[in-house]
């Protein structure tokens, strides 16, 4: 194995650790930290040792088939952009782990918690080492909803769960946006590999489908690393704990849209139309961000806007579409990484140690907090961009390049100006953060006595700011090779000579720096009648408000379709879908063969075998049946007498024309569906009322009359003409390939086994849902009959008790018989089951539930499961044994006695069928039985022929 | 010979079909009816041998078993529906 394959391995370690911090939370709430931190470090060492193998050698990528009609692959890739990334992602992962381990409170669950967040950093290593462009956007959306997770960790609280579903929504929706872009960049370049489309840079943006593909993916894009109009969201997502802000909502998954920017850059950017989007997206976030940040209250409210401002530069940056703009972008990605984590820390830390994040009533913590404050003071001078810090280098960077292109985007003095303007505002700001956390004269009104916070929570800040300082003061020792790297993964070729001093002589960028910082101080000297003004007339501005009014504009409009369709009565739904299968076959049939085609294909037909005369007996007695149901389907005990012979018939005529399987079938399910209704029955009216018009009536008569002629019809058009079925196909390779020469049931239990086995899983959890309805669950019962005579007081008779215990052992006897036989001859576990199931249900008619149940010893619910694990397990073996799920296999031998006994494995699965099938039907048909409470009478049920009036139906307008 | 006797049989059988049918549209008596109900199924039973043998093939006899087996749990289920309404209790 080829060392690169690892790079699998540092993606999938979080996803299983996941489930084992959560477990482990479970002996000792600090376990998860330690599982979270342990596994996180053995990520970044396997990380670190793949990096220093292909160090000279990048990008090197992996890939392995997965979907392959879909293009999709699982595929990783290491270059610079992504180790760039996963470097942040792993390390700052780490000090948040720490962070988090101090940081939650004994409330909280530290298990969910850091199950949510290795989650999270899976995800997030997938998308930034994905190869593969599904891939990657199937990883994005997994950090969408782990983001969601973390959002609403605090589930009790309304703005955790509005944060949470408003932050799914938009990154969700743009996620979706984002596939489709990538969908057509795929088909564009043929290929989903990022090596093929990243060098295939020209063609993009010389198709016709460029601009499509660009949008949808700068949707994404936006959405994800909230770029204007789609910024809201993260102020929302504050409500997560704060290590979640941090991590998520500063340093990493918001940095996912702008790793897109990136990994997309050498193949998208560069053309009028991204210039135009990206850099007016990033220009306005910048400003927005930066101006909101000044005024918000709420300490981690700055820093979320704050945040959103410097997404914006940097996106802005990328928006330039030159090589140096993206050198810009990376630096600054890096250092907003390291000061906004930190400042995220810091102000977790106030919180944590104050009870509040509310700057007019925090002030003068210096005092109390000195190393905080120092912490907070570095970070926030970083992100003000004050020279020796990382953030004024990152920011020098900036301005240098919009000075540049400041000549391709509007009036040559625009740009300049607007950015200092930023620039200005972001001053104020983190001026505003330290000064009202950390100096002025505290109201007093803290919730609690501040004091530092235990040491480790200080760990990680202080490495950061570290960070801050070093980068700041030694700019191309401490990260310049990690620069240059990264570079040379985003442009996929060498970057060009930037400088990364701290002094550039006396030139425009550095004024511009210079009027920021002293604006800033001005600005924020004289903040008084800003916020006055602020307050009064945009306070109330909130893109929350256009939001909300399109979500309720889309519900009331959901609901208006869906209420419209279905107004909760059958028979509305029964005739749109009958009219509108009548127009669509109408349609395409006319429109193949037009209307003379139609008269041709009723014409042409000859039918072989038209039958005798017993069996068009046969076929009257059903219609007559049927019509007699129609017409009298409001004495219902009666209508279920007379669809009893309507079923009697079908199976005659199915046994008549040699599908003895389905005449099996269609008579088993006939006894277990009476005994269904009749039990279902007990707790209704006996009759309906009528309900539709005589005019009503005679329309659906019409409407029913011609789908019914119409499916006749294309019955007799199929049934009168040779043509090829595909059973030749099936008799011809169910004994090679089944091993059963019952076709109906080698299809079920092997062609179509992994079909039959989702069947049997549907039916257990069908089984399982009317037990979750029906448990505990008891309805009033009458005490008379629908005559008004009392009902007998003898609920077992003795001649039924008798007769039903000598028939039991012949029928189960019956049930193996049909089962056995049921490879090679009509019958099976379908038909076997139910005829069990019936058997067994007799049993409960003739002695009574309680009293059966202390014979029988049945665990239902057992038998359901059991069942669905057999089947299961016999497709399980085919594997082991190394062939596909549910391949099965036959053996011949010789058996004293018995004889030849052929042997087929699905018979296993289809003993699988057998039990879900007994099971599900008993556990249905007994909670029915047992939800009768005899201690209530029901009030108006003795006088029913008096009112007819249907509880069920009742309030519900015709259709 | 044997041709013939089927013939006569058949006969007799939907007669009989053909009896019950209208005792169970007629009624008047649910228990009628459900009596109807099992005199076809029996009817049933003996015209799917019947065919069986005019045919010459065994595949129905088990379509044949089962109405016979199963038709008594539906009698039972109805009659138990007539004197007690609560068919499993």
């Amino acid at each position: 194995m080829n060392a690169i394959e690892l790079l699998a391995a540092v993606v999938l370690l979080p996803f299983l650790a996941a489930p084992l911090a959560a477990w482990s939370a479970r002996f000792n709430r600090y376990a998860a930290a330690w599982v979270a931190g342990g596994v996180t470090l053995l990520a970044l060492a396997i990380f670190s040792w793949l990096v220093v193998l292909h160090i000279g050698q990048m990008p090197v990528a992996t890939s392995h088939a997965w979907i392959e009609a879909a293009g999709l692959s699982f595929g990783f890739r290491l270059d610079g952009l992504s180790l760039l990334f996963t470097g942040l992602i792993l390390v700052i992962g780490l000090l948040i782990v720490i962070y988090a381990r101090y940081y939650l409170s004994p409330n909280d669950s530290m298990g969910r918690f850091f199950a949510y967040m290795m989650m999270f950093m899976g995800a997030m290593l997938g998308v930034v080492l994905s190869e593969n462009m599904i891939n990657l956007v199937i990883f994005w959306e997994l950090t969408s909803l782990a983001s969601f997770l973390l959002i609403s960790y605090w589930q009790h609280r309304k703005e955790a769960r509005y944060g949470a579903r408003l932050a799914l929504a938009i990154t969700g929706a743009g996620g979706l946006a984002l596939l489709g872009g990538v969908l057509i960049l795929g088909h564009i370049v043929g290929s989903y590999e990022l090596t093929d489309v990243l060098a295939s840079g020209d063609l993009i943006k010389n198709h016709e489908l460029y601009a499509p593909a660009l949008i949808l993916i700068l949707l994404g894009v936006f959405t994800k690393s909230a770029q204007f109009p789609f910024h809201f969201w993260l102020p929302n997502a504050m409500a997560a704990p704060t290590p979640v802000s941090a991590y998520l909502h500063s340093a990493t998954m918001v940095k996912a849209g702008i790793f897109l920017l990136a990994r997309f850059f050498p193949a998208l950017a560069g053309t009028e139309l991204w210039v135009i989007i990206v850099s007016t997206a990033g220009l306005i976030t910048f400003l927005l961000g930066a101006y909101t940040a000044l005024f918000r209250h709420d300490l981690k409210g700055l820093l979320a806007y704050s945040t959103i401002s410097h997404l914006g530069l940097i996106t802005l940056l990328f928006g330039f579409g030159t090589p140096l703009a993206a050198v810009a972008g990376i630096f600054h990605i890096i250092n907003h990484a390291t000061f906004k984590a930190s400042l995220f820390m810091v102000a977790g830390i106030v919180d944590h140690e104050t009870g509040t994040r509310d700057m007019r009533r925090l002030g003068g913590l210096v005092k109390y907090m000195p190393h905080t404050a120092a912490l907070g003071m570095i970070a926030a001078m970083a992100m003000a961009g004050v020279p020796l810090f990382n953030g004024f280098l990152s920011k020098e960077m900036f301005f240098t390049e919009s000075v540049r292109v400041a000549g391709d985007i509007g009036p040559v003095w625009l740009l300049p100006i607007l950015v200092s303007l930023g620039g200005l505002l972001s001053v104020a700001y983190s001026l505003r953060f330290v000064h009202d956390t950390f100096f002025g004269k505290p109201d007093g009104d803290l919730p609690k006595k501040p004091h530092e916070p235990p040491g480790m929570m200080k760990r990680p800040v202080d490495l950061l700011v570290v960070l801050c300082l070093a980068v700041g003061i030694l700019p191309a020792l401490v990260v310049g090779p990690l620069l240059h790297i990264a570079v040379t993964g985003v442009l996929q070729a060498e970057p060009p000579y930037y400088s990364l001093s701290l002094w550039h002589g006396f030139n425009l960028p550095l004024l511009m720096s210079a009027i920021a910082l002293i604006g800033g101080l001005l600005l924020y000297l004289n903040r008084a009648p800003i916020f006055r003004w602020h307050a009064r007339s945009l306070a109330h501005l909130d893109a929350r408000t256009v939001y909300n009014r399109l979500m309720e504009l889309l519900m009331r409009t959901g609901a208006g379709v869906t209420g419209g369709l279905d107004n909760g009565r059958l028979s509305r739904i029964v005739v749109l879908t009958l009219v509108f299968s009548l127009i669509a076959g109408l349609v395409g049939y006319v429109q193949t063969v037009g209307l003379p085609g139609v008269q041709a294909a009723l014409d042409r037909g000859t039918v072989e075998d038209s039958g005798d005369w017993v069996t068009w007996l046969g076929m009257l007695l059903i219609i007559i049946a049927t019509l007699v149901t129609v017409i009298g389907h409001r004495q219902r005990l009666f209508a279920l007498i007379t669809m009893s012979v309507v079923g009697l018939g079908v199976a005659m005529i199915f046994a008549r024309f040699s599908a003895p399987d389905l005449a099996m079938t269609q008579l088993s399910v006939e006894v277990v569906t009476m005994i269904l209704l009749l039990l279902a029955l007990f707790y209704l009216p006996q009759q309906s009322r009528r309900l539709s018009s005589p005019s009503r009536r005679w329309r659906d008569a019409g409407i029913a009359t011609v789908i019914g002629g119409g499916i006749a019809a294309l019955t007799y058009a199929i049934i009168s003409r040779p043509f090829e079925t595909i059973s030749g196909y099936f008799l011809e390779h169910s004994v090679p390939g089944g091993g059963g020469t019952n076709v109906v049931n080698v299809i079920l239990v092997d062609f179509r086994g992994y079909d039959t086995f989702g069947e049997i899983t549907v039916l257990a959890l069908a089984a399982l849902g009317i037990f979750a309805m029906l448990h505990n669950l008891s309805l009033p019962s009458s005490r008379r009959d629908p005559f008004g005579r009392a009902w007998s007081d003898d609920p077992h008779p003795l001649m039924l008790r008798t007769f039903a215990q000598i028939i039991l052992p012949l029928t189960l006897l019956f049930g193996i018989y049909v089962f056995l036989r049921g490879h090679n001859e009509p019958g099976g576990g379908f038909i076997a089951g139910l005829i069990v199931a019936s058997a067994l249900v007799a049993q409960y008619m003739a002695f009574g539930i309680e009293n059966t149940e202390r014979k029988l010893h049945l665990p239902i619910h057992g038998v359901i499961g059991a069942g669905i694990l057999i089947a299961l397990g016999t497709g399980l073996v085919a594997m082991v044994v190394g062939v596909p799920f549910l391949t099965s296999n036959t053996w011949h031998f010789t058996l004293s006695l018995l004889g030849e006994i052929h042997l087929a494995s699905a018979i296993g699965f289809d003993l699988g069928v057998f039990l879900v099938v007994v099971g599900s039907t008993m556990l249905i048909l007994l909670n029915l039985g047992r939800l009768t409470d005899h201690a209530i009478e029901h009030p108006d049920y003795a006088s029913i022929e008096a009112s007819p009036a249907d509880s069920a139906t009742r309030g519900g307008r015709d259709a | 010979m044997i041709h013939v006797s089927l013939g006569i049989a058949l006969v007799l059988i939907v007669i009989a079909m053909g009896l019950a049918t209208y005792r169970l549209f007629k009624g008047p008596d649910p228990a009628d009816r459900v009596l109807a109900l099992d005199t076809m199924s029996i009817n049933g039973i003996a015209l799917l041998i019947a065919l069986g043998i005019w045919f010459e093939t065994s595949i129905n006899f088990e379509a044949a078993l089962l109405i016979a087996v199963l038709g008594f749990i539906t009698t039972v289920a109805l009659s138990k529906y007539l004197i007690r309404g609560d068919i499993v209790e």
